[in-house]
């Protein structure tokens, strides 16, 4: 699937001052409740934005409040995405209109959803995301992040360098479809499974009894 | 390879490197992909809309557990809303690919993360994904497991590889031995407690030491399940003669002309002697206690002797804000006791503790007993062999007569999608591994803690020590 290639950014960054945000919090089970990858903007943080069981607003809510109801980034604290799997979380970011977080880390399936996604993790240390939670909750709420020079750049100027995968900064640079690119590499996969077939013939085995498997 | 001494982690690299990409990433062979209908559905969907092949389907296997009823007499009927059509999606794309699932009714359904070794599906040294976080449990029979989402299970059924990484290593070595009713549960709270929810770094954890050596395969499996809580890629413990024992026999195990080659590969999956980790962490086994959780997250874990963390104790102003949110959530107050603090549900289940072992340590505290008038007490088998296994030795009727629900297997309670919950923001002590806020159910205050602790403070209406019990 082709994504959104990912360069630069501009615009509103909501704080979301916690560690561990988890993706039950980011979109909760409950929510995920068709097959299609559509309609998952209004369910982002549900838990959250919204009184329980409802969707009458909760006006406290970061993500309730002007400006940052228009935020394009999220700056957090350690471990953001930690917990499920679920893709879910990356999509109802990305359908509200996130297309960045900033945190000192991420839960690394989370982080691995985002970069198919065209959703840009950017880690920092600790230091710069609180300094940076700061500057966004004293009003100075429009940052820009630039892949390609990979870096953050605050109202004031000051920039703030982050270091990311080289083929992982191509995948969000060209939006590139994974599956296509690895395809490429057929002869590579064939080759590879000749010789493992014969290192490793269990492998590739059916059941170790077939009629046991039946009854299955 | 001869020159410098390798992990396992190394060995099990080398042996599935298709093509080395670059920056240390590498396309690795991937042995097993795990279908469930919560997210195989979408994944199936997902390659039949783009016009591909499956690309083998024969290393491709599935289940229901995730969504999927467990009422006694159950059928495809759920009470999570838009279940039917997870279940409908999944059957679909299973039946067009050609792919083996174990349905609802099937002798070997249940929780991938229980079923994938017990059938023999997983084996020491395979690479194993699944769209679900806890596939790292699979790290305790020695397999290089890991939790993957929807577009990179697309990306496997597509070319049976995934491009990687390769994490950074850690070994974790528990030296001594454990105490009376200390179990590998309590070991990984008490590891997340130590080093918080990213101790783990997003590194491969090795397992070792006398004290996980001294573990069966299945408390090994409890260990590396909640490696994904303490913020590593994944963890695992080096096949040993257990864990050959325990695949022996087993449904899709090796097949008996390849038996004593999968064994003697299984036998040199261990790291060498002067290999170099990129972290290493020892501890004292005999230093843990049994751990009862009191936040929001696992690292929020203490020992069932001692009392709530004052939040000011903690480094900076956003840890103070997390635990002060948790303590708010759960209703828990600064230096209160965790023990004695009044529950009302509890809940034995899930891919952490949900094994006949699991179900015969419960067991044996509630044989004789009742559980607390008020408490609604819940044990979902985490398979339908564990299941029958437990019933053939009459385990069914222990938990039935100590007030215990007997259920058929799943994910079920623990976490709020089948539609299952213990009641609005009910305390509730679990043996599952997330007590992240509404997880249970709305506004459910969840404690994570062993079968044992949970048997326990089940039968006290309260958070309850196991050791005052006398039966481990």
């Amino acid at each position: 699937m082709l994504m959104e290639p990912f360069v630069r950014l501009t615009g509103i960054a909501a704080p979301l001052p916690i560690n561990d945000v988890d993706t039950d919090a980011i979109i909760p089970s409950r929510e995920t409740q068709s097959v299609a990858r559509t309609g998952y903007a209004e369910k982002l943080f549900a838990n959250w934005r919204y009184q329980p069981g409802t969707r009458i607003v909760q006006p406290d809510f970061v993500l309730n409040r002007p400006p940052f109801d228009k935020a394009v980034m999220l700056v957090s604290g350690r471990n953001f995405g930690c917990g499920s799997s679920r893709e879910a979380a990356v999509w109802s970011l990305v359908q509200f209109g996130i297309r960045a977080v900033i945190a000192e880390s991420f839960g690394t399936i989370f982080r691995n959803n985002c970069i198919r996604n065209g959703l840009l993790p950017v880690t920092l240390p600790l230091e710069v995301v609180e300094h940076l939670l700061q500057e966004v909750n004293q009003g100075q709420t429009t940052l820009t992040v630039d892949l390609e020079q990979c870096q953050v750049v605050t109202p004031g100027g000051e920039g703030h360098h982050f270091t990311i995968d080289p083929l992982e900064r191509e995948m969000l640079l060209k939006g590139a479809d994974e599956i296509s690119v690895t395809l490429e590499r057929r002869a590579d996969i064939d080759a590879f499974r000749e010789r493992d077939r014969a290192l490793r013939p269990w492998v590739y085995q059916e059941s170790s009894d077939p009629q046991r498997e039946q009854c299955a | 390879m001869k020159g410098n001494p390798q992990t396992l982690i190394d060995k099990l690299w080398d042996a599935h490197m298709v093509a080395d990409l670059g920056g240390g990433t590498a396309l690795l062979h991937i042995d097993r992909l795990f279908l469930h209908e919560r997210s195989g559905g979408r994944m199936l969907q997902g390659v039949e809309q783009s016009g591909r092949e499956i690309f083998d389907s024969s290393l491709v296997y599935g289940t229901m557990d995730h969504i999927i009823d467990t009422n006694p007499g159950r059928t495809d009927r759920t009470k999570f809303p838009g279940g039917a059509e997870f279940i409908a999606t999944f059957r679909h794309g299973i039946e067009r690919a050609g792919i083996r699932m174990f349905d609802i009714g099937s002798p070997f359904q249940g929780i991938v993360h229980v079923i994938a070794p017990e059938l023999g599906v997983a084996q020491p040294g395979m690479t194993l994904v699944c769209g679900d976080s806890h596939t790292c449990t699979m790290g305790g029979i020695g397999a290089l497991a890991w939790g993957i989402g929807v577009t990179q299970g697309e990306h496997v059924l597509s070319t049976q590889t995934l491009a990687v990484k390769k994490p950074k290593a850690m070994r974790i070595r528990y030296e001594g031995t454990l105490g009376p009713c200390v179990t590998a549960k309590d070991i990984i709270l008490d590891l997340i407690a130590r080093h918080g929810t990213r101790g783990g770094k997003g590194c491969v954890i090795e397992f070792a030491g006398t004290a996980i050596e001294a573990l069966s395969c299945e408390a090994r499996m409890t260990l590396c399940n909640m490696a994904v809580e303490f913020g590593a890629w994944t963890g695992l413990v080096a096949p040993d003669e257990k864990t050959i024992a325990y695949l022996s026999g087993r449904p899709f195990s090796p097949r008996p002309e390849y038996w004593d080659r999968a064994v003697a590969w299984w036998r040199t999956l261990r790291s060498d002697e002067g290999a170099v980790y990129d972290h290493e962490i020892v501890l004292d086994a005999s230093e843990i206690e049994p751990q009862v959780t009191w936040g929001t997250s696992s690292q929020q874990s203490i020992g069932v002797g001692g009392t709530v963390p004052t939040p000011e104790s903690l480094d900076d102003p956003v840890a103070i804000a997390s635990a002060e949110k948790a303590q708010a959530y759960t209703e828990v107050a600064p230096g209160q006791p965790i023990a004695g603090l009044p529950i009302e549900a509890a809940f034995i289940g899930s891919c952490t503790n949900s094994r006949l072992d699991d179900l015969r340590a419960a067991a044996a505290i509630l044989k004789g007993r009742r559980v607390a008038p008020g408490i609604k007490a819940i044990c979902v088998p985490g398979s339908t062999p564990v299941k029958q296994a437990a019933e053939a030795e009459g385990l069914d009727a222990v938990f039935i007569e100590a007030g215990f629900e007997w259920r058929e297997s799943g994910c079920s309670l623990c976490f709020y999608a089948g539609g299952d919950s213990f009641g609005d923001a009910k305390r509730t002590i679990s043996s599952t591994n997330r007590n992240f806020e509404n997880r249970q159910g709305p506004g459910v205050r969840t404690h994570l803690a062993s079968p044992l602790t949970v048997a326990a403070s089940a039968i006290t209406g309260r958070i309850t020590d196991p050791r005052s019990f006398g039966a481990c």
